[in-house]
């Protein structure tokens, strides 16, 4: 269903409206023999939040390194704001929430935010910053004896210090329990409420589904899907339809635009496709079709399907060695 | 929050001068260094005992030392020791923190390298500082040191910023051993390179060929550097030869592990 080398982009409101956050263009990078990222185009609007979705080593991590300057591409450019990476980092527009390590075991919650705050030239209020990230009340405890999800939310307010355009979380809930993992998100999403543009990796589908307006699936160092969770539902698996049709004609059914699973049981009649509106929009105008209803399959299908296709994909355009 | 300042608002927003040194910061650093206990005592409390328990042998207080006696000789030698281990420790701080990821984490901030590298050494030379200062003030007060007020400012003027030259061997030391405990390798490392090289028996007073091993140690060199206002005479090349060869061993070696690392950062 969909081919590998050229990654459909889904996204509606893709219009060259106002600074683009970020953009990448024929982005590759490659460690000795490993290709992580093989090849990105990717355009993000501001005010977007979008998941980097993929299972592990797909390059969601190189990828964000690139946007944050630690890395240079090995082919391809990345831009920030219309600026290089570092440029915008020193100008306090683009900051991240590490996946782990990268604290001070010996400075206080506050004296950690002390530290950032000052290495900025503009900077949110050291306390203002604890509220938000919700550890106003741990602030003079030691970091070393704060908990994964605490210090987490620590990285996450320092992160806010510079009151960023852009926040890049890379895997930000791994290893948090639950509660720790949904008080974390209820930050973060209050934060995107107020506008801030937010990437974040994940190999969690739930948090793609729950928490992006836009997913971008990236398999083996390209982008196999990018859309809304429900575009990207509907790319890997279609949706079905299911309505009510007396004498069903299945040799018409299956004609119908997209259509690739027709079954019929009785008055009933199931229709699987990528393009159910406009067999459901066939359906009503064609045939006395009704009782219409349209489900798509889980996020987790969509996941599984692309990820296996898209590496199917990079087989037969040959850029893989073997 | 980001509503409250435009984009374009945010577009025009500085960079932060001097690639964000601030002087906040070293005193941030500074805290965290006075709170680790085991860095204290090695740095500040190690060598005051040190004099008090080898400094003050009473014949070294009559036997004079160039333009002093032998316990402001002494003295001078367990100074520098304090001092080296403070940037030794300082320096291999750079390295447990690469190893921590607080580089990684630094490199997402407006702090440039340099900026980065002059809050290390600051929060080093200040605590050297208290090193030597700890012990002068002890060989003060005890008043048996003695030597021209005019050379307790030479000297420890030396010692402290000769000792920055050690960072080099804590930075070696971190990236070879990245374990929080490099305190404790450091400080024998220090301990054994002190008494090789001279620091806490002169080394007049080893037997022939030991001088010439204590000779070729990386303490000896800058040892002799700093006792030089003190004991005057014939001013000898070796020292600084000693001096410059360890001091390319150590950034060598440092290096070659950082590049060796480079992967992981």
């Amino acid at each position: 269903m969909i081919a590998g080398n050229s990654a459909p982009d889904l996204s509606v409101s893709e219009r060259a409206s106002g600074t683009m956050a970020v953009q990448l263009r024929g982005v590759h990078k490659t460690f000795g023999s490993v290709k992580a990222v093989r090849g990105i185009d990717l355009t993000m609007r501001s005010g977007e939040v979008v998941a980097f979705l993929g299972p592990n080593g797909a390059g969601k991590t190189s990828t964000i390194d690139m946007i944050l300057g630690l890395s240079q591409p090995t082919k391809g450019d990345v831009a920030v704001y219309g600026m290089a990476p570092r440029r915008a980092v020193t100008k306090g527009l683009i900051s991240a929430v590490m996946q782990t390590g990268g604290l001070l075991k010996d400075l206080t919650v506050r004296e950690t935010i002390e530290y950032t705050s000052n290495l900025f030239a503009v900077s949110r209020p050291v306390d203002e910053v604890l509220e938000r990230a919700g550890i106003t009340r741990i602030a003079n405890r030691l970091v070393g004896k704060c908990s994964g999800g605490e210090q987490q939310r620590l990285r996450f307010a320092m992160a806010l210090i510079p009151d960023p355009e852009l926040l890049l979380l890379d895997e930000p809930t791994q290893g948090m329990d639950v509660e720790g993992r949904r008080d974390f998100w209820q930050a973060i999403r209050d934060d995107a409420a107020l506008g801030r543009t937010i990437v974040f990796a994940t190999h969690y589908l739930e948090e793609a589904d729950a928490y992006a307006d836009r997913i971008v699936l990236i398999s083996k160092g390209r982008i196999v899907a990018d859309g809304t969770a429900t575009e990207v539902k509907a790319l890997a698996s279609g949706r079905t339809i299911r309505a009510t049709l007396f004498h069903a004609d299945e040799a018409l059914l299956r004609a119908m635009p997209g259509v690739d699973e027709v079954e019929i049981r009785g008055e009933t009649i199931y229709v699987h496709s990528g393009d159910t509106d406009a067999v459901a929009r066939r359906l009503l105008s064609e045939t006395t079709a009704h009782d219409i209803e349209i489900t798509s399959r889980g996020l987790e299908d969509a996941f599984i399907a692309l990820t296996t296709n898209g590496s199917d994909g990079a087989d037969s355009d040959g850029k893989v060695a073997q | 929050m980001t509503p409250q300042s435009s984009l374009a608002e945010a577009l025009g927003r500085p960079a932060p001068p001097l690639g964000g040194f601030s002087l906040a910061v070293v005193r941030l650093e500074i805290r965290r260094l006075m709170r680790n206990r085991r860095t204290m005592v090695l740095a500040i409390a190690m060598p005051i005992i040190f004099f008090l328990a080898f400094g003050r042998n009473s014949a070294y207080v009559h036997q004079s030392a160039g333009r002093g006696n032998v316990t402001a000789f002494e003295m001078i030698s367990i100074a520098l020791f304090g001092a080296v281990f403070a940037t030794a420790t300082g320096g291999a701080m750079v390295s447990i923190e690469r190893a921590l990821g607080w580089s990684r984490q630094l490199r997402v901030t407006p702090l440039s390298p340099m900026a980065y590298i002059a809050i290390k050494m600051l929060t080093s030379l200040t605590l050297a500082a208290g090193a030597v200062s700890a012990v002068y003030l002890i060989g003060a007060v005890t008043n048996q040191a003695s030597m021209p007020t005019y050379l307790w400012v030479v000297t420890g003027l030396c010692v402290w910023i000769g000792s920055l030259l050690f960072s080099a061997l804590g930075l070696f030391i971190g990236y070879l051993l990245p374990s929080e405990n490099v305190t404790q390798i450091i400080s024998l490392v220090l301990m054994l390179c002190a008494f090789a090289g001279g620091l806490f028996i002169p080394i007049s007073h080893f037997p022939g060929t030991d001088a010439t091993l204590a000779k070729l140690t990386p303490l000896y060199g800058l040892n002799e550097l700093v006792h030089y206002p003190l004991v005057g005479g014939q001013f000898d090349w070796a020292w600084v030869l000693n001096l410059a060869l360890w001091l390319g061993v150590f950034v060598f070696g440092a290096v070659w592990q950082f590049r060796h690392d480079t992967a992981r950062v």
